[in-house]
């Protein structure tokens, strides 16, 4: 009952870290990949010493290729962004680096922008395919407790809760874009679409509690006001709803600390997400749903 | 009870089973992040193709896989990726090259295959194009209309020498189609000019004297020996039926590759380790239980890789390792019930019924919204991103078996005595 007789208290939490998130995204600003912007990206290693930045940078300018970025890596190497470059341009960049026994090409990848945009436009969609799907499916599951708060209610506030579940990681994700020059990449919109399937269970593992705890109290006629069957619905399932994510994130644990290097930012964006999914669901979820009853009420 | 001694016993054969089969058996499918190498995307131009361009995708397909297989790489996949409805892109096709990452020559011989095609006399009228000087413009490729037939109604192309000028020419075979195609144009064009054109460049223009139905045609007039054998070997290798442009390429190094491996292993065991310590810490006999439970629930995921098989990428490896953190929560949700009911003062067996039965609604409504996330993440993803749908949502559907019912028959075959001491060993926590 801790929970419910202060829900406002916890919901201004969740609202400040949104903001706080929201915030970091303007700020910080997410970086997009190749992946979705189209463009190349080369990385070669020199085999005795990097030349001058500089000197790189005229040798490259003289190209034309447009805005060319150019990074220093590691002890000899170079990292080299710029738009998609055809074959043969490919070619005249690596010579422009340099004579061919003097460096090697670690890796190439050039994205044409329409497969950039063909990503994006896929990536919007399979979010907002799983946010209708959510809704709908606990709508169907949730639908014989149409009281006292109607089951699309329930779906409601799902999404509520898994928007805030998306927008917390994203805005972490911002700070490492900042400080540690991640980008947004094809792994990126996996981490987020997982966290939306993986932190919705969580929150139906309270929910179904709730709806078990309504179904008692309907049986035996009782007339326990909505917020005393919540609190006591989170009491009982707390528990559950931690060790449940607790496993996940012993797991995902394992995967960031040990785990390849490519997963290693989408591990982190899990484990922030299953954290904060865990906190929305007991958090979040609940003391919304009494609140969204309080209100109807009040009509 | 037999019966139940015998589902255990079936259980563990199983586990074991599939054990001793991963053990043995050829390795895994590597995904390309992995084994290193190419993921190249071409873009082909369909707007002239007169038929169904999903057949020219599909024959455009055939011809590159041919040309790639002759390359020599091991387990190529070449795919077509044509507009949906969701989708909406241009006619794409997809050539992943695992092991290749001197990418640079596969792309200089698949961009190489030859675009053949027939046209015929475009009838056009230059009278109207001669200027006030009395200039006339001719565009030569506007004197051509293209036709049905290209290079994908081609059966066989051969090096033959003329007889009598011993020069070289190059004779052509169409299969059934495509001598029909070839018998219709002959036809309707006796004494007009028919136009052989390689790569959108004129090569011969032969007039028609008679219907040609057998299929055959010759292109001749100016070959090298050594042109001329290129050229058939090309058209051999397969005339492209619509030209395409590459437009996005990705090579990942074969050592990136290596260490994301033995990472991904090193993570997946030591997550393995953990969740099986929290078990056994946490749930004590359950616990223990479970951990068995999980240990077979891995042994089938492997095998399951192996059968299908599922191409493992660095995602996929995350994707099981999530799903074995997912097969976990099934066991979690039982158990927690069951330590309810055990405060409440059931009987061991009926706490374990109770506990088993209703947790698994709410382990059905929870694993089921994982599975739609799986889906919809299948169908966005490029292949890099199908393997970590493919391993969660199997892992999903597995972990049903193993958490729910495995579990639940080891537990019912121990024979549980109430006393204080098993109490303790169902209880869970750190406290009595």
């Amino acid at each position: 009952m801790l929970i419910i007789n202060h829900k406002k208290i916890f919901i201004s939490i969740s609202l400040a870290l949104v903001a706080l998130s929201l915030l970091s995204i303007f700020i910080f600003g997410l970086r997009p990949g190749i992946d979705f912007t189209g463009g190349a990206l080369l990385e070669v290693e020199y085999e005795e010493s990097r030349p001058e930045l500089d000197a790189i940078y005229a040798e490259v300018s003289n190209l034309d290729f447009g805005n060319v970025l150019i990074q220093p890596t590691g002890e000899r190497g170079i990292i080299i962004k710029a738009r998609a470059l055809s074959e043969s341009e490919h070619q005249e960049l690596l010579n422009a680096l340099g004579r061919e026994d003097s460096l090697t090409e670690v890796s190439y990848n050039s994205i044409g922008p329409s497969v950039g945009r063909e990503l994006t436009r896929k990536a919007i969609i399979a979010i907002i395919l799983v946010s209708l799907s959510v809704i709908l499916f606990i709508a169907f599951v949730f639908r014989r407790v149409s009281k006292p708060v109607s089951s699309w209610r329930y779906g409601f506030i799902a999404i509520i809760t898994l928007l805030h579940d998306i927008i917390i990681p994203t805005g972490i994700f911002a700070v490492l874009a900042n400080f540690y020059g991640a980008e947004l990449d094809t792994l990126f919109v996996v981490a987020l679409l997982t966290i939306l399937g993986l932190s919705l269970s969580d929150t139906i593992v309270i929910f179904d509690r709730i709806r078990e705890n309504l179904a008692d109290e309907a049986e035996k006629n009782k007339k326990t006001e909505f917020g005393l069957v919540v609190g006591k619905s989170i009491e009982q399932s707390y528990a559950r709803s931690i060790a449940t994510s607790l496993t996940v994130i012993i797991v995902l644990l394992a995967l960031l600390f040990f785990g390849p290097e490519s997963t290693k930012h989408f591990a982190l964006m899990l484990t922030a997400g299953m954290t904060v999914g865990t906190y929305s669901s007991i958090f979040l979820a609940s003391p919304l749903l009494v609140w969204a009853e309080e209100l109807q009420n009040k009509k | 009870m037999i019966k139940r001694l015998l589902t255990t016993c079936a259980l563990l054969v199983l586990g074991f089973g599939a054990s001793y089969y991963v053990w043995k058996s050829e390795p895994f499918h590597l995904g390309l992040d992995l084994s290193g190498g190419s993921h190249l995307v071409y873009e082909a131009d369909t707007s002239t193709v007169t038929g169904d361009s999903g057949d020219a995708m599909e024959a455009l397909r055939d011809v590159i896989e041919r040309r790639v297989n002759i390359f020599g790489v091991s387990e190529p996949v070449v795919q077509v990726q044509g507009p949906g409805l969701i989708s909406g892109s241009a006619n794409q096709l997809i050539v992943d090259l695992p092991g290749v990452t001197d990418v640079d020559e596969a792309v200089r011989m698949i961009g190489e295959t030859p675009l053949l095609e027939f046209k015929i006399e475009s009838g056009i009228d230059f009278t109207n194009s001669i200027d006030e000087e009395g200039n006339i413009t001719i565009d030569p490729d506007s004197l051509f209309t293209p036709t049905e037939l290209t290079g994908r109604y081609l059966e066989r192309a051969a090096l033959e020498f003329d007889p009598t000028t011993r020069e070289p020419y190059v004779s052509l075979q169409f299969d059934d189609e495509g001598a029909r195609l070839f018998a219709e144009i002959t036809r309707d064009n006796i004494g007009k000019t028919v136009a052989i054109y390689l790569d959108g460049e004129l090569k011969s223009n032969p007039v028609v004297r008679e219907a040609i139905t057998g299929g055959e045609a010759v292109i001749s007039g100016g070959f090298t020996p050594d042109e001329a054998r290129e050229l058939v070997k090309n058209l051999n290798y397969g005339a492209l039926p619509v030209p395409i442009t590459l437009i996005s390429r990705q090579t990942i190094g074969a050592t990136l590759g290596e260490d994301a491996i033995a990472a991904g292993v090193r993570a997946a065991i030591i997550g393995f380790i953990m969740v099986c310590a929290f078990l056994i810490l946490w749930y004590r006999l359950p616990g223990l239980v479970a951990a068995l439970a999980l240990s077979i629930f891995v042994a089938i995921m492997l095998a399951l890789f192996k059968l299908i098989p599922v191409t493992l990428t660095a995602a996929g490896i995350a994707g099981f390792i999530i799903s074995m953190g997912i097969a976990v929560d099934a066991n979690v949700l039982i158990f927690e019930r069951l330590k309810e009911e055990l405060r409440i003062g059931a009987t061991i067996g009926d706490a374990m019924r109770v506990g088993f039965t209703r947790a698994w609604l709410s382990i059905r409504d929870s694993n089921f919204s994982g599975l739609i996330v799986a889906m919809i993440l299948f169908w966005f993803g490029t292949s890099l991103i199908k393997g970590f749908a493919l391993t969660l949502g199997i892992g999903i559907l597995v972990s049903l078996f193993t958490a729910h019912t495995a579990t639940r028959v080891f537990l019912s075959v121990l024979d549980f005595k109430e006393s204080r001491a098993m109490r303790f060993l169902f209880s869970s926590g750190l406290g009595k």
